[in-house]
């Protein structure tokens, strides 16, 4: 599971992947890929199947048919939970932090390492979750002195850089990000930007939805860009404009 | 010259020292209960000293008292604690309490006679407690799985648990015939009543619970942002249905401790301490939106309720000046909470 992919090499691929619900074809037929040290940005309308898209692909959902491979193995997953534990994390736009708790404890929560005081009783391992969050933030080159405090106190982008410290210290290699700048402001927006180009120098892989293209073209090597559940397009972002985008958006 | 190591680039200085500024006043916030009852006291001591000419707190049978008369809110508060934690809320806690007392003296009288005055307390106080995780059990499936609001499921319980005490109890209170249990509710070692040590026991362990391990960390998540935990992993139905038979096991202990007292179960015993109950959790610092709170900022509430009935009596005030003041303190405490909330959330906003 921890076995490093070389920059550039495939690490997650979606061949032939459809879903329907009933008589709805969300999606269909949808074949991409995600390099190691590469984002990808989905783009499309609403209801254009960005969303059963990453659902399928994050365990949410289970596909009608087609597949997805990670590091050239076939995998399923019946839980975001299996998703998760071989290296597929989703950060939510909703950011699913828990506000009143510490970086640290936001990292582990669900997980929460512990030891034993006085030799015999068990406690909940604050140091361990401390270092943790020091050193993760760190690496996302965010430095943050105050690991005692709640994650309520900080401001929108470092608490984004929280949930992404997160799924970075459990060792995803693939990261799903929907909407990661909708709820900041213009410099926290910057921030995140920075955190993915961070993401990706690390070797790992992000898919990105965004309805920002401003923000498509300033981090993602390729767009995927999804209209009624089919794939409209693929570029790759050096090679296009803003229109051409809009155009495969809109159709015509 | 020393410079701080790896100073981030996107903080400015002043971002750092209005979060100091922040932490602070949250601190003292968070301390806002044991200020209280600290002033409290001394306002006691001061009013005792002057129209008695004797002391209030350096009277060992004041503190003895206080402390006796905290036990049954304190045990309730520490099960609502919980609950508030983790943005519900128990109303049936008084009735369960009252459950609780009324088996604990029937089946403690039906057992002296055949097994011995100490035998009979310890599976009689076991089967009480264990009788009162049912409803508590029952609280759970209804929030957890039912989706119930916390306040409809448990006023629901609070009336069922009434019922059915008043039904086992006859109408009436049931006396206890078991010098050991007397013993249990009026004895004392090194002056300290046992109730009180017993109390004490359970507060700790509960206090370690609460902010020592996963159950208790996850109790916050849930409390602050239910569906993080739910994405984290965190089974929530399992979890609310454990923490809604802790409290009622709270309630429990709460009961037995009352008819060990008194030597008699009594159903209507919690009736006044359910509000009581969740007046200490609130004046400990806990939120009624859940996510905040400490056991031992509920110490100091329970106590705030206690030291002010008392000390109301002890300087012999009309007792009605209990329920002003402790409304009054209650409101002042959710006017500190806003405040706080208002203060070190702002940026959630921006």
């Amino acid at each position: 599971m921890n076995d490093v992919i070389p920059m550039g090499e495939p690490l997650l691929e979606v061949r032939h992947l459809s879903k329907n619900f009933g008589p709805v074809q969300a999606l269909s037929d949808l074949t991409m890929m995600v390099r190691a040290g590469e984002v990808v940005a989905l783009a499309g309308d609403n209801g254009a199947g960005k969303t059963t898209l990453i659902k399928a692909i994050s365990g949410v959902y289970q596909p009608s048919s087609g597949e997805i491979l990670l590091k050239g193995r076939p995998v399923s997953f019946s839980s975001p939970q299996e998703a998760r534990d071989i290296g597929i994390e989703t950060i939510y736009q909703d950011l699913a932090l828990a506000d009143n708790l510490t970086i640290g404890a936001n990292i582990f929560l669900g997980r929460e390492p512990m030891r034993r005081a006085f030799g015999f009783l068990p406690v909940l391992d604050r140091a361990k979750m401390a270092e943790a969050a020091k050193s993760t933030m760190a690496l996302l080159d965010f430095h943050v002195s105050r690991l005692d405090a709640p994650v309520s106190n900080f401001s929108g982008g470092q608490r984004q850089a929280v949930a992404i410290g997160r799924a970075v210290y459990w060792n995803a290699q693939i990261l799903i990000m929907d909407e990661p700048t909708a709820a900041l402001g213009v410099p926290e927006q910057r921030k995140v930007i920075q955190l993915i180009h961070q993401l990706k120098a690390q070797g790992r892989g992000v898919i990105f939805i965004s309805h920002n293209l401003q923000d498509i073209f300033a981090v993602a090597d390729r767009i995927v860009v999804l209209r009624r559940g089919v794939q409209a397009g693929e570029r790759r972002i050096a090679e296009t404009t803003h229109d051409e985008v809009v155009r495969l958006m809109v159709g015509g | 010259m020393t410079s701080p190591p790896a100073a981030s680039p996107h903080v400015a200085p002043q971002a750092d020292h209005a979060d100091k500024a922040r932490t602070t006043v949250q601190r003292i916030a968070d301390l806002r209960a044991w200020l209280f009852l600290a002033f409290l006291i001394l306002a006691f001591e001061i009013w005792s000293r002057i129209s008695f000419g004797g002391t209030f707190l350096f009277n060992p049978f004041n503190i003895q008292s206080i402390a006796v008369f905290a036990v049954a809110p304190l045990l309730l508060a520490t099960g609502q604690t919980f609950v508030i934690i983790s943005g519900g809320i128990d109303l049936s806690l008084g009735f369960i309490m009252g459950l609780a007392a009324v088996v604990a003296a029937h089946v403690i009288n039906w057992l002296t006679p055949g097994v011995g005055f100490f035998p009979a307390v310890l599976i009689g106080s076991a089967v009480a407690i264990a009788v009162a995780a049912i409803p508590g059990f029952i609280n759970g499936l209804l929030v957890a799985l039912l989706k119930v609001p916390p306040f409809i499921g448990t006023l629901g319980m609070f009336g069922v648990a009434r019922g059915v005490a008043f039904l086992l109890a006859g109408g009436t209170t049931v006396p206890v015939k078991n010098e050991a249990f007397a013993a249990l509710g009026n004895g004392r070692i090194y002056g300290v009543p046992y109730i009180v040590i017993v109390t004490a026991v359970f507060v700790l362990i509960m206090h370690y619970l609460l902010s020592q391990t996963k159950f208790g960390q996850h109790n916050y998540a849930i409390g602050a942002n239910a569906q993080a935990a739910r994405r984290a992993g965190i089974n929530i139905k399992w979890h609310l249905l454990r923490l809604y038979i802790l409290s009622g096991m709270c309630a429990g202990l709460a009961g037995v401790l009352y008819s060990a007292r008194f030597s008699a179960g009594a159903a209507q015993a919690g009736e006044p301490l359910l509000l009581d109950a969740v007046a200490a959790v609130v004046i400990g610092g806990a939120s009624l939106f859940g996510g905040s709170g400490t056991i031992l900022g509920t110490v100091a509430g329970a106590f705030v309720i206690a030291v002010i009935q008392y000390g109301l009596v002890f300087i012999n005030v009309a007792p009605f000046w209990q329920f002003i003041s402790v409304g009054v303190v209650i409101i002042i405490s959710v006017l500190i909470d806003q405040a706080q909330r208002r203060f070190s959330g702002g940026r959630q906003s921006e």
